[in-house]
């Protein structure tokens, strides 16, 4: 019995590990998907006159405009955001700034995606906003036209170390004003801290 | 000298919270007044801190659901129903319609938990002490249907991507029967308490304004927005888990002031029982878990998914790098964009407005500080 479980065993892998082999090349696919996620996302163009009219108006400063699962994004370079923000708001009805996130992709140039989320009352549509910014580049402030920017891109600014241009007021806004490093980034570890925060602050050797 | 300078000095900065019963958490509010009047605040947030987001990089899908309870920790289901309905986005699944019922059932249910919380504390920092005794009461019922069906009461996980993991009890739907025949005449009985009390309306009538305009600018959603005039609920704009099959109405105010928000969120309490006769009439039978994989593995690429929490749009946004574990997955709290108004609300205000202001927001810090 245990002779025939044993090639049956060892019989069972082979299949398993080509049926791990088959996933296994997606994977290959998605390993290098970061640099480049649009590319790998079956996203479809986004077909509609307001598209047309965004990719008009901004030229190539809006690199893509399309459709993933139902839900219509725009790329858009890093200087033009916030004048999609503005278009989207005045003449488009999209008069309400859902969020502001972002991103990190340590391993592209271009470090960090910004991700703004707007919506419209009167289309009842959402659009999605997404720039792709290298370490250290300063983003100009949306709170010039949504007030809400200001919280949101302050929590930005905490978790990412991106910078906004012109923010009112960006300091931190969930962690200590004092604490080194932004959690959020790739690589900072889940464990990691600000030792010397904690020790100072708290008196304590450490949080954990 | 020390009385010529306090004559002298015209603003008095005072600290309020993080440890003070009516912040309803940990939250500190630095204000700055002249006399009693409000000339500004800063908030200042993050004590309940706790990398939620972070957690989720280090978690697979499955394993990331707990945590989503201990965000809004007394609108624990709806956490739950927003963050399935996201990855089942991703993956591009649907629940099951029983799975779905069951879903808005509980949801709602919570919805007037989460509710009456608010009531009893919103009235207790008022100055009125017995509503918050009758709102316990009938909310301990609500938690005593979730206890039944998932083991616990307040960080429930009562659902799973892709649908349901328990069946529903025997007796479930007699008991949520039951429940909202009971609880309509005791949200009666709450507003024969209130709504034409005198003391109550000159504490609440007027105060912390919010226009329609001012709450598109500041992205404030939910009850606060519904009051200032605008017929906007999720529920019916963007239905999600079967909501377009039910008959309710979205209630809404006019002026935007705190008894408006109050009159709202009243009116939502038996609109969320409406919705949920309807749903425990009709609980189509079925699968109750969809066609999802024992490894959640969803494609590259990426969604945002919002549902109407009770305390406003509660989104999830979600990236996925192909691997079973979320790259990157946002919460976009109601609570934390709504507090963001409550410097507009309050400033020009009077002191003794301020908890007032605080308690119609209906905040919950887990949710604000993740």
């Amino acid at each position: 019995m245990a002779d025939e479980q044993k090639p049956e065993g060892s019989q069972a892998p082979p299949p398993a590990g080509g049926e791990a082999a088959k996933p296994a090349p997606p994977k290959p696919a998605a390993a290098p998907a970061p640099p480049k996620p649009p590319a790998v996302m079956a996203a479809v163009p986004w077909d509609s006159d307001l598209a047309r009219e965004i990719k008009e108006r901004f030229g190539d400063r809006v690199s893509e405009t399309s459709t993933y699962l139902g839900q219509n994004f725009i790329v858009a370079k890093p200087d033009a955001p916030v004048s999609l923000l503005e278009y989207l708001k005045l003449e488009a009805d999209f008069d309400y700034l859902v969020d502001i996130t972002a991103v990190d992709w340590p391993k592209r140039p271009e470090r960090f995606d910004v991700v703004y989320v707007v919506y419209s009352f009167a289309r009842n549509e959402r659009v999605r906003i997404k720039t792709y910014i290298p370490e250290g580049f300063k983003l100009e402030t949306a709170v010039g036209v949504h007030l809400t920017a200001n919280w949101l891109e302050r929590e930005v600014f905490d978790m990412f170390g991106i910078e906004f241009e012109g923010h009112p007021d960006l300091r931190r806004i969930l962690m200590p004003e004092e604490w080194q490093g932004y959690p959020l980034r790739k690589d900072y570890g889940i464990l990691q801290q600000d030792d010397r925060w904690v020790q100072e602050n708290l008196g304590i050797e450490s949080g954990q | 000298m020390p009385d010529a300078t306090f004559l002298d000095s015209t603003e008095l900065v005072l600290n309020m919270g993080p440890q003070h019963p009516s912040t309803h958490g940990v939250l500190r509010v630095i204000l700055k007044l002249d006399g009693e009047k409000v000339l500004g605040t800063d908030c200042v947030i993050g004590y309940l801190h706790r990398g939620v987001e972070k957690i989720a990089e280090n978690r697979t899908y499955t394993q990331f659901n707990p945590y989503v309870d201990r965000m809004d920790y007394v609108a624990a289901v709806s956490n739950g129903l927003g963050y399935c309905l996201a990855v089942e986005k991703l993956l591009n699944v649907e629940a099951p319609p029983r799975a779905q019922a069951v879903r808005v059932i509980l949801t709602e249910l919570n919805r007037i938990a989460s509710h009456l919380i608010w009531l009893g504390t919103h009235a207790l920092d008022i100055g009125a002490i017995t509503p918050v005794f009758y709102c316990l009461r009938e909310r301990e019922e609500a938690l005593k249907i979730l206890e039944k069906y998932c083991g616990a009461r307040l960080t429930t996980h009562a659902f799973r991507i892709g649908g349901l993991q328990y069946e529903t009890y025997d007796g479930f739907e007699r008991e949520v029967r039951d429940f909202c025949k009971m609880f309509v005449p005791k949200v009666d009985e709450y507003e024969e308490l209130l709504t034409n009390n005198r003391i109550w309306k000159a504490r609440l009538v007027g105060v912390g304004i919010l226009s329609a305009e001012e709450c598109k600018e500041y992205g404030v959603t939910g009850p606060v927005l519904r009051a200032a005039g605008v017929k906007w609920d999720l529920r019916k704009a963007q239905p999600y888990s079967g909501y377009e099959k039910y008959d309710f109405e979205i209630p809404t105010r006019a002026n935007g002031d705190t008894y408006d928000r109050y009159i709202v969120r009243m009116q939502e309490m038996r609109q969320a029982v409406r919705i949920m006769e309807q749903a425990v009439e009709a609980i189509p039978e079925g699968p109750i878990m969809g066609k999802v994989g024992k490894v959640i593995k969803p494609a590259v690429g990426e969604a945002y998914v919002s549902i109407e929490a009770p305390k406003g749009e509660l989104g999830y946004y979600v990236v996925s790098d192909g691997s079973t574990q979320p790259y990157r997955c946002r919460v976009r709290p109601p609570s934390f964009v709504n507090l963001q108004a409550l410097d507009r609300m309050i400033r020009g205000g009077l002191v003794a407005d301020v908890v007032a202001v605080i308690g119609t927001l209906d905040i919950v810090l887990g949710e604000i500080d993740r």
